[in-house]
């Protein structure tokens, strides 16, 4: 397939790891989070650790959607769901829309998908034009999307919110939860827990917001980032340019993606995002309330908020309990690895999941399942 | 999640278009990008081209690869 299998050359691999190689020799161990999970995934999935000198450590970070979506949230959807069902079959009239690796997150006493099997209307989508198709063949019903994802899929639900208010779809709600990833960073190095010398920051995230809200890791807190392509040779290549940059000390922002990030990032995207959404001080599954490290629906486009459906928040039936034993919070913050939680491949797999990080495809502990680490 | 895959825009309707990928076809979105034509690559995102993907900035990547050395040993 053009512009992917040129980027996914075995033998080009192996020339970049040996120049990777060649640059590290000598030097202490070298610490990079790759933030995004689909790095992740790719790290995995193309055996790149293998590829890499033992001095030189990848790091997952907390860049899964799915994996930091809060308990609240789910027990949220599921709040709504039952509302409108326990009430008899007139009432029955939400049907929730949502991406296929929400289905199996667990809340505390339910899953979307433990619902569906009990009679809920739960659709898998894969995009919002989906979403909204429904919204238009069942004006009889609530279409609920469960608006989850980073900068690179905020602007395609802000884009719905546009089409939805244009074709005047007055039955088209969303439940926000979207979160931005700057200030995730930011709360990482302030907390002091991490040790890293470069990030591997993420590719379509920065295809949106460009190469400028990184500034300040270089310039503050002397962290060498750059932005990385999601093939395997742009992983390699952009570790080799995070290896120059530290070993020169001279931290600074570069990008590796250069045929899709520009420094600007996508100045159309950017514009509805401001104009639909305003960031909030969000909860992220394991590691608390980020300042400013979400986006709400601003007031003016409030009639979408699925919670506008519920007359009291104290209808939101929130047990709130983080699941015990689950690690996911230690392993998103780059603290602990899968290895050091005692649920891991015991009691937690795909199969049955304990927490968000062994439910998603790009979780790290599904990574470390599914390729053995 | 925030995978996203270049294909060929082989239909523009404004709003919306037709992308293709290994003879498969997609309805996608195309509000958020300006002035995208068809014949264009664009990165598609749940649904949506998020950019264009830059024909000149790819081919110089590709050759900065190739540019790194290519150990012998490794022929075959």
């Amino acid at each position: 397939m053009k512009y992917i299998d040129e980027f996914r050359n075995e033998n080009t691999a192996i020339s970049l790891s040996k120049n990777i190689a060649s640059l590290a020799k000598g030097h202490d161990t070298i610490t990079i989070m790759e933030v995004c999970g689909s790095h992740t995934m790719s790290v995995y999935k193309y055996g790149l650790k293998k590829l890499l000198p033992q001095n030189i450590r990848l790091l997952s970070g907390p860049g899964c959607p799915v994996c930091v979506t809060p308990v609240s949230y789910i027990d949220t959807a599921i709040s709504i769901l039952h509302k409108y069902t326990n009430n008899g079959a007139n009432n029955n009239n939400i049907t929730i829309a949502t991406f296929g690796d929400l289905m199996k997150v667990p809340g505390s006493y339910s899953s979307l998908e433990n619902e569906k099997s009990k009679g809920a209307h739960v659709a898998v989508v894969y995009s919002t034009l989906d979403a909204l198709r429904l919204a238009k063949r069942h004006p009889e019903r609530c279409v609920i999307f469960m608006a989850i994802g980073f900068e690179t899929t905020a602007p395609t639900v802000a884009a719905s919110v546009i089409e939805a208010e244009k074709r005047g779809l007055k039955n088209y709600f969303l439940l926000t939860s979207h979160k931005i990833m700057p200030p995730v960073m930011k709360s990482l190095l302030n907390s002091r827990e991490l040790n890293i010398n470069g990030f591997l920051c993420p590719a379509h995230v920065s295809t949106i917001i460009g190469s400028k809200p990184y500034e300040f890791i270089a310039r503050d807190y002397n962290i060498t980032c750059v932005i990385a392509g999601f093939e395997p040779l742009d992983i390699l290549y952009g570790i080799y340019m995070l290896l120059e940059q530290i070993i020169k000390k001279e931290p600074c922002v570069n990008i590796q993606y250069s045929r899709v990030v520009k420094p600007e990032g996508n100045p159309t995207a950017l514009a509805l995002l401001d104009k639909i959404f305003e960031p909030y001080d969000a909860e992220w599954r394991g590691m608390g309330v980020i300042p400013e490290s979400g986006l709400k629906l601003k007031s003016r486009y409030e009639r979408f908020d699925a919670l506008t459906l519920m007359q009291n928040k104290s209808e939101i039936r929130n047990l709130k309990s983080e699941i015990k034993g689950c690690m996911c919070g230690d392993i998103l913050r780059g603290v602990k690895t899968p290895n050091e939680c005692k649920l891991f491949r015991k009691v937690c797999n795909p199969e049955h999941p304990v927490g968000a990080c062994m439910v998603s495809s790009e979780g790290t502990c599904a990574a470390y399942y599914k390729y053995g680490e | 999640m925030c995978l996203a895959l270049p294909m060929k825009l082989i239909k523009n309707n404004g709003i919306t278009g037709i992308a293709e990928l290994g003879g498969l076809q997609r309805e996608i979105g195309l509000q958020l990008l300006e002035n995208v034509n068809v014949g264009d690559y664009i990165i598609v995102h749940a649904g949506y081209a998020i950019q264009k993907l830059d024909l000149i900035e790819a081919s110089k990547t590709i050759a900065l690869f190739e540019s790194m050395g290519y150990p012998h040993e490794i022929h075959r």
